[in-house]
């Protein structure tokens, strides 16, 4: 199954090779990882998308916990989450095939961001599933390129911040509160 | 940096000086610090290594940039994989060269990033004073482990006002102590109930200095207890409760033990591939409480009924109070019965030496009293069932990582922080063979430590893997006819050789390297053809157990 896994990190240099080393050395797959500030600029948010069954979700989040330059980590998955997607298709267009590609651009509320004599780049933004059907519908005219961000998740109720608690840590406390 | 070792309490620093990390080394010669100078850095890594395990205080070592920093990544890893503290210090080519591939330029944190539990590279001689501070702290609470700190030698001539500070506050770090107590009270209701309970010790009740509430929860309740390799003298093995250990080389009984428990408590261990035998069929009939402090070891390898995160020494504490006497006499009829059918034993005809024979009368001539390392094959194996155990911290040796040629360096580090007992190597022609330069080091700093190569000529737990399982092709394996004359390689370096090749002279010869007020070789020329039994094959259950005919 696939997770989505929200961490907020240490910003500075060697954390993310931190992160990427331990999915390596484990033999963890990353779908997708997308890094960035946050509000507070000594802190940044990965947005990790894994897959493997509970067992190796539950490791990665243990081990992702066990860095030091990890500040917190929580699995959106189960979570109501808002997750986007923003993705860059060049796709080719001819003068036949132009006001199709237009058409599917408006019904996916995405927009054309460059125009060439042979082709358009459309902008999407989107979940992954909605990026992933604009691609099929795209793909008979013939796709030269594509880049894709990566998603990025925020739960819609629950936060994730660096509040200050009293005792231990919630690092710790997660933990232990597993399968209580 | 050396005022931020001596803010630490540092008693030795193992290590090895060169370009990048001379300005360190030009404060160390005046400061008053202890420095062991070794022949080769994996010597003084693998030093600190035994230092921390004899102590349990962090070891410390301090090396060159480059081929200064690779050189101690075997003994890194080796401490990494067994959970030991340990804070390294390497120099590092200038900030402004950094990535230029300048002489002795590596990339030292991207190449022990794997192996350390946390490292550092300091580009502000501002951030040093900090940076030590956690290092220490890192390495020595939760789950010890080494921390690398990469220092740059432009950042170590910088000058900055030195101001240690007092508390550390890593907000991503905040090692936990105390159990859920709910956890610990559904543990209790568990074990009250069980008929057949187990307790399956490892290193991380030595390092959590758990032993004396080890003693009184198991004596409270009667619970029979086995340890790993590494937890071997967290529980006196002279204990009528003492299963002695498990697992692949483990006794008959504590194997038996474990594959037919109800209940298996697991104390600071991590349910490790050489321990569990094949995962699946491992202690079928139990359910399985998980005390560790490091969460990420709970449900690893094996799925646990109740994990409780903590701290051994506190937990423990706290279930023995929730406790009482077991009702289990049938199953300490039982396990009576296994010892007395299956006992650790060995072949005692013939004039040939016995590794069994030979570690046992070290037991015996130490009274079961001595620090012990060992390099690792078939004698660390020997060692862990012939010595008899009983302290905490009196068996160092490399259970994780596996490293060969580990015991030497170790034992001398463990000497330096326990010069009072008796520190001994139990080696193999092999594993000794692998950092026999550091004789110079013990011969010149005067280090007392004795070893005892046990020669049977051959890389001896290869060659018993090649004659059970590659149908006797020894590739490979043998080292007689290149071995050296290892009493002259000892004098050679000022230390005394003993040579033994009878039985009869086995006894006279640890007695007069006991008496030697110095480092002592003893070159035993052992068995060359012997198996260590009983023995788990690789992908079976624990109960399928190989012995001698």
């Amino acid at each position: 199954m696939k997770h989505t896994i929200s961490v907020l990190v240490e910003n500075h240099f060697g954390v993310l090779a931190h992160v990427a080393g331990l999915f390596s050395a484990r033999g963890f797959n990353i779908d997708s990882l997308a890094v960035g500030e946050t509000d507070d600029p000594t802190v940044s948010r990965m947005t990790i998308m894994a897959h493997g069954d509970e067992r190796i979700i539950e490791q990665i989040i243990k081990q992702l916990n066990k860095l030091i330059d990890v500040i917190k980590v929580q699995d959106l998955t189960e979570e109501e989450t808002i997750s986007r997607e923003l993705v860059l298709i060049k796709v080719n267009a001819t003068s036949a095939g132009r006001s199709d590609i237009l058409q599917i651009v408006n019904t996916f509320r995405a927009k054309v961001v460059d125009v060439n004599p042979h082709s358009l780049t459309v902008e999407v933004t989107g979940t992954e599933e909605k990026i992933d059907a604009m691609l099929e519908l795209l793909r008979p005219f013939g796709i030269k390129e594509v880049v894709r961000t990566g998603t990025i998740a925020l739960a819609r109720k629950s936060e994730l911040t660096l509040k200050k608690e009293k005792g231990e840590s919630t690092k710790a406390q997660s933990a232990s509160k597993e399968k209580e | 940096m050396i005022e931020c070792l001596k803010k630490e309490g540092v008693e030795a620093i193992f290590g090895l000086p060169g370009g990048a990390i001379l300005p360190t080394f030009d404060a160390l010669y005046d400061s008053g610090l202890r420095f062991i100078l070794v022949r080769h850095e994996q010597g003084a890594a693998h030093m600190a290594d035994g230092y921390a395990r004899a102590t349990g205080k962090p070891g410390v070592c301090l090396v060159t940039s480059g081929p200064g920093a690779t050189n101690l990544v075997t003994g890194i890893a080796t401490a990494y994989m067994d959970s030991v503290p340990m804070v390294c210090i390497t120099g590092q080519v200038a900030t402004s060269a950094i990535g230029s591939d300048a002489f002795q330029e590596a990339d030292t944190v991207g190449i022990t990033r794997p192996i350390t539990k946390h490292n550092y590279l300091v580009k502000d001689v501002r951030d040093l004073a900090r940076v030590m501070r956690e290092a220490f702290y890192i390495a020595s609470t939760g789950r010890c482990g080494p921390v690398l700190v990469d220092f740059p030698v432009d950042v170590s001539r910088a000058k900055t006002e030195f101001v240690y500070p007092k508390n550390v506050d890593i907000r991503g770090y905040k090692p936990t102590l105390s159990g859920p107590p709910k956890q610990i009270e559904k543990a209790a209701e568990i074990i009250l109930q069980a008929k057949r309970p187990v307790l399956y010790v490892g290193g991380g009740c030595i390092a959590s200095g758990a032993s004396a509430e080890l003693l009184e929860f198991a004596q409270k309740t009667g619970i029979p207890c086995t340890t790993t390799v590494h937890g071997l003298g967290a529980f006196p093995e002279t204990d009528p409760l003492s299963l002695r250990m498990l697992g692949m080389h483990g006794t008959h009984y504590a194997n038996y033990s474990v594959q037919n428990s109800d209940v298996l408590i697991a104390v600071g261990a991590r349910f490790d591939d050489r321990v569990t035998g094949k995962i699946d069929l491992f202690a079928p009939k139990a359910k399985i409480i998980h005390i560790d402090i490091d969460p990420s070891s709970i449900s690893k390898t094996i799925p646990v009924h109740v994990p409780i995160v903590g701290d051994v020494k506190y937990i423990l504490r706290e279930l023995t109070g929730l406790v009482k006497k077991l009702d289990i006499d049938e199953w300490h009829e039982q396990i009576k019965e296994w010892k007395k059918k299956h006992p650790l034993k060995y072949d005692q005809s013939g004039k040939q030496i016995r590794q069994q024979y030979v570690i046992d009368k070290v037991g015996e001539l130490t009274h079961h009293d001595a620090v012990v390392t060992t390099g690792v094959g078939q004698h660390q194996m020997w060692t862990a069932q012939w010595y008899g155990f009983r302290h905490p911290r009196s068996m160092i040796t490399s259970g994780g990582l596996g490293t060969m040629g580990y015991g030497f360096p170790a034992a001398i580090g463990a000497k330096i922080g326990r010069p009072k007992e008796t520190v001994f190597c139990i080696d193999g022609d092999g594993s000794f063979q692998m950092t026999a330069c550091e004789l110079a080091t013990a011969v010149y700093y005067k280090i007392p430590v004795k070893v005892a190569i046990m020669d049977n000529a051959h890389h001896g737990m290869v060659r018993q893997w090649q004659e059970l399982f590659y149908n006797r092709r020894y590739s490979a394996s043998e080292l007689g006819p290149s071995n050296p004359d290892f009493v002259k390689v000892a004098e050679g370096y000022g230390a005394m050789g003993i040579r033994v090749s009878e039985k009869e002279e086995v006894v006279p010869a640890i007695e007069k390297a006991l008496k030697h007020d110095g480092p002592v070789v003893l070159h035993f020329v052992v068995a060359k053809e012997d198996n260590v039994y009983p023995m788990v094959p690789t992908g079976h259950a624990l109960d399928q157990v190989m012995d001698m005919a």
